[in-house]
């Protein structure tokens, strides 16, 4: 068990120098999309970009794709109840 | 722990256990930040004109430069524990020697972004900024103090991967044992990802 655990515990190089070019190319997006005005859209685009770079920094950086299914279900949990948070935060906004 | 079985049976290591305490931390820090994510969606969401003026004030191009930094020094955090699981000390700790100094990188530029700002008369409590908008007030307000706490985390980061490259060093962080490395590398990953939030919000709503 522990033998498997270390040897699949590992990621080569090559993977992480393919998600820094990505983040890198998002960061540009966002900068690029920014001068561009969508409207009520424009912070949903930010926060979408923001969200995919978290992932790929998630998963690979911090290897949540090859961590046990306990790291991913915690994780989880804490988003819910963030984004819990934030929802019920502007529902009470929205409608003052 | 069937390695250590053969030669050590007393000590006891549980590096799942050690990954999962360093997350359970991490989402603490969430909660850190996230309390400040509420408190400038909400400021925002009510004062979205005096957000979008006073955001001209920020530098774009040092935001994005950051940026940068600090997703590479990411990079050099992820290949220099890959470097230790591949049993190349030296490797592994040049890339954590890469990572302090890109750290130490955005802090330079970070001093250089806020003492502008401070020449422009603008840091909490000064008398342009209270002359300012009370949105534009909230916006400072909210960016010194998000800015500072991610500035704070990064110092913290960068003193901790010195202590892990001291570590590697000594001999003390192996191909074997390399836990210590990897909480350190999720702390430096997190500071990541909060700047991925701060950059677009406070740098590119203009």
């Amino acid at each position: 068990m522990h033998k498997d655990e270390t040897h699949q515990h590992m990621h080569g190089y090559g993977i992480y120098i393919l998600v820094w070019f990505g983040l890198l190319t998002l960061t540009g997006v966002t900068v690029a999309v920014a001068g561009i005005n969508f409207g009520a859209l424009t912070i949903a685009t930010a926060l979408f970009i923001a969200a995919v770079k978290s992932y790929l920094v998630l998963t690979i950086f911090m290897h949540l794709r090859i961590e046990q299914r306990a790291f991913k279900i915690f994780l989880l949990v804490a988003l819910f109840f963030f984004v819990i948070s934030i929802v019920l935060l502007f529902a009470d906004y929205s409608f003052r | 722990m069937n390695t250590e079985e053969h030669t050590v049976s007393h000590v006891h290591r549980d590096d799942i256990g050690s990954r999962m305490g360093m997350w359970l931390f991490l989402f603490t820090e969430l909660l850190l930040f996230g309390g400040m994510f509420f408190l400038y969606s909400v400021y925002r969401f009510m004062n979205t004109e005096a957000f979008h003026i006073a955001a001209k004030e920020l530098n774009t191009l040092i935001g994005c430069f950051n940026t940068a930094i600090l997703l590479t020094s990411s990079l050099t955090m992820a290949l220099s524990i890959t470097a230790i699981q591949k049993d190349k000390k030296g490797l592994s700790i040049f890339f954590q020697l890469l990572t302090i100094l890109m750290a130490f990188g955005f802090l330079v530029n970070k001093y250089f972004e806020w003492t502008t700002k401070f020449h422009h008369g603008i840091y909490p409590g000064s008398d342009t900024l209270l002359s300012m908008d009370s949105g534009e007030i909230l916006f400072f307000g909210l960016y010194y103090v998000m800015t500072g706490l991610h500035g704070l985390h990064v110092i913290i980061g960068a003193v901790l991967i010195g202590i892990m490259t001291r570590l590697t060093a000594k001999g003390v962080i192996t191909k074997d044992s390399f836990v210590k490395l990897e909480s350190a590398g999720l702390y430096w990953h997190l500071v990541d990802i909060i700047w991925i939030f701060l950059f677009p919000l406070f740098y590119l709503i203009t």
